[in-house]
């Protein structure tokens, strides 16, 4: 076991932690306005084949810059099929839960229609902007042999963590996840800026997706996203609203998922292949315990997250 | 799915009141419905797909006879009853079950539909009305073990599966045995990733099997992520289900192809002759359920012939390997030097052969 080993495993896991931060910082900032998206999945979904699709049409064209179209296609996909759900439940008050669960199934729908014509193609990687002497480098690559998403998933989080903290735009939007009646009386926007969450969230959710159809997997395939918008919900609940503890979440997640595969396939058999599977949950349930029974300053929930907002005036 | 619209409502009621006047003829002239239950969606080009094609190949062949439906998506759980009942309720006759998860949701729903046959993939329980039909993969698999022991130089060989089902466990042995024929110090890593369809998750563990020095992967699970990472890796591995070479020109040297159709087409025949009785079906090359794909041109020509040998070994039984001496992971012998394992036997396999790591 050399340092190579241990390079080619931490690559491994930021392939695996990578769309699932990218999409949970999205909707860290959408809970963080006090609206809940169950739809991450759908979005994804929409995100990957969009991605997808136009990497694969305009790919001859584009030459190099395909991929950063593709992506730029994903998160504008990504945004407008939020916006569905953004309408149903801003303008027209529906149920927050309802109307997510609504968005993930049209998105599974939706990108199964679009994609049925492009299963079997492949595109060229998303592979890392870095010249091979560098990306490529057995060791140097732990820093340089990423795709352009993984540096971006990781200043994204940097991004959010600071806007939500430092910035005074970012203090009004906790406020009106905080308490909205309130926010909405001494004159902010409340839905205007509930719409923007939402479609940034939607934004990042899309480019999450389309990390798995052009990046770990350039190809198509239904569902290929196999429930992660599921784990990257439940990642910010782990982090109790917290962006640099959905950071720490995401890797925690990532390193437990790979460490069940190399256990696997070193043959530590003594413990049954479903243990480990369900690891990422178990030390979740774990982890979520002792927060609570400590009372660590932890949890920012934001107090209107679920609740229509429908002012009279 | 067959829709119930204006038009095709009226076709129905006109032709009920038809009925009495033409008795039997309008019976036979009413097409059979075959219904066919799917774990997986029809694009993800492996298992699903497959089968998907066999029920295109049936339709295609049996034009006018027969009109074939699917349900894609199905769950492996108490989920795949209520389908399986709205199939039989809607008329179709003949119903395919495609994975092994259906096994005892298909022989519950058999029960409450006596009239209606049904046919589980994989499965080993079986009914007046439910017969189980499989494919010899495994003899697809002492093909490409003999290529990979021929042609690995690290000795270690990945193999990506599913569950721990007799039919994924008869897979790994086969492959090991006939990698460990022509190498002896071959072994195999295996990697169960506890389900058959998350391209991130096999991509993941093909990246593992690579890490730990593996220059082959196998794969049984079904999609093709885990060539994309050995053609990036440059290591080599074999398309699962169908031909995958497009997704790994260099990596990918051949694969296993499932074709059902013929199996489908034979099936939907007994019903329409009324020969149909529960059976336990198990074809393979030599009924042409198993297809090896062509070689890629990094297969050297002696490893080519000897991969050839091996599929007409199958063919006309002089192959089988399955044939002892065979020894388990903790070294007991489990089948005596000479002797070949009964079907039954290779069925019902939960055991891993020396040299397996798991």
């Amino acid at each position: 076991m050399n340092i190579g080993f241990f390079i080619d495993a931490l690559v491994t896991v930021v392939a695996v932690t990578t769309p699932i931060l990218l999409a949970a910082t999205g909707e860290l900032v959408v809970e963080k306005s006090g609206v809940l998206n169950l739809g991450i999945e759908g979005m994804m979904l929409i995100g990957a084949i969009t991605g997808f699709a136009v990497t694969f049409n305009y790919g001859p064209d584009l030459g190099d810059w395909a991929p950063w179209v593709g992506v730029i296609a994903a998160a504008l996909a990504g945004a407008a099929s939020s916006m569905l759900f953004a309408v149903l439940v801003l303008t027209l008050g529906s149920n927050q839960v309802a109307t997510g669960l609504a968005l993930t199934i049209f998105g599974i729908g939706l990108s199964s229609l679009i994609g049925a014509g492009y299963v079997g193609m492949t595109v060229q990687e998303f592979a890392t902007p870095f010249p091979d002497w560098l990306g490529g480098d057995p060791v140097w690559k732990v820093l340089f042999g990423y795709s352009p998403l993984v540096y971006f998933a990781l200043f994204m989080v940097f991004a959010v963590g600071w806007f939500l903290n430092r910035t005074r735009a970012g203090l009004v939007l906790r406020a009106v996840g905080e308490n909205d009646i309130s926010a909405h009386s001494i004159g902010y926007p409340v839905i205007p800026i509930r719409y923007a969450a939402i479609a940034f969230g939607g934004a990042l959710a899309g480019i999450g997706g389309s990390y798995f159809s052009m990046v770990i997997t350039p190809m198509w395939a239904e569902q290929m996203t196999a429930g992660r918008g599921w784990i990257a919900l439940a990642l910010v609940v782990f982090s109790g609203w917290r962006a640099g503890r959905l950071l720490a979440g995401a890797y925690f997640f990532g390193v437990l998922m790979t460490l069940e595969l190399y256990a696997k396939a070193s043959g530590f058999s003594f413990l049954p292949s479903q243990f480990w599977a369900a690891m990422p949950y178990i030390m979740a349930v774990v982890v979520l315990a002792v927060i609570s029974a400590r009372g660590v300053t932890g949890s920012e929930a934001p107090a209107c997250l679920g609740r229509p907002f429908m002012p009279s005036s | 799915m067959a829709l119930v619209t204006r038009r095709n409502f009226m076709k129905t009621a006109a032709s009920g009141l038809a009925l009495p006047a033409l008795g039997r003829r309008a019976l036979a002239a009413e097409p059979l419905k075959v219904g066919f239950v799917y774990l997986g969606a029809i694009g993800d080009f492996g298992w699903t797909w497959a089968h998907e094609k066999g029920r295109k190949a049936l339709d295609a062949a049996l034009k006018g006879q027969v009109v074939a439906d699917y349900v894609e998506n199905v769950k492996e759980d108490a989920s795949a009853m209520p389908v399986m009942r709205d199939l039989a309720q809607q008329g179709h006759k003949l119903i395919f079950t495609t994975s092994f998860g259906y096994m005892d949701q298909t022989i519950a729903v058999g029960k409450q539909f006596p009239d209606v046959k049904w046919e589980h993939c994989t499965g080993f329980k079986r009914a007046d009305n439910v017969g189980t039909y499989n494919s010899r993969f495994h003899q697809g698999r002492a093909v490409l073990g003999t290529i990979a022991g021929m042609m690995s130089k690290t000795g270690v060989i990945g193999y990506l599966g599913s569950f721990k089902i007799p039919e994924v466990v008869m897979g790994v042995n086969s492959f090991t045995l006939s990698a460990q024929a022509v190498n002896p110090k071959i072994t195999t890593k295996l990697v169960m990733i506890d389900t058959w369809f998350d391209p991130a998750k096999e991509a993941a563990s093909a990246q593992t099997l690579a890490n730990l020095g593996c220059d082959f992967i196998a794969t049984h699970t079904d999609s093709p992520a885990a060539l994309q990472v050995c053609e990036k890796r440059k290591i080599y591995g074999f398309g699962q289900g169908a031909d995958m070479s497009r997704f790994a020109p260099h990596a990918h040297l051949t694969a296993i192809e499932d074709i059902w159709g013929p199996y489908y087409i034979s099936r939907a025949k007994a019903m329409l002759d009324g020969s149909w009785t529960a059976d336990n079906a198990w074809w393979g090359l030599k009924e042409g359920t198993v297809v090896i794909s062509p070689y890629n041109a990094a297969v050297p020509a002696d490893v080519r012939a000897a991969a050839d040998k091996i599929v007409a070994g199958w063919k006309d039984g002089s192959y089988d390997v399955f044939t002892g001496p065979i020894s388990d992971q903790s070294g007991k012998e489990r089948v005596t030097k000479g002797e070949r394992m009964k079907d039954e036997e290779i069925l019902v396999m939960d055991w891993y052969v020396k040299g397996v790591q798991s």
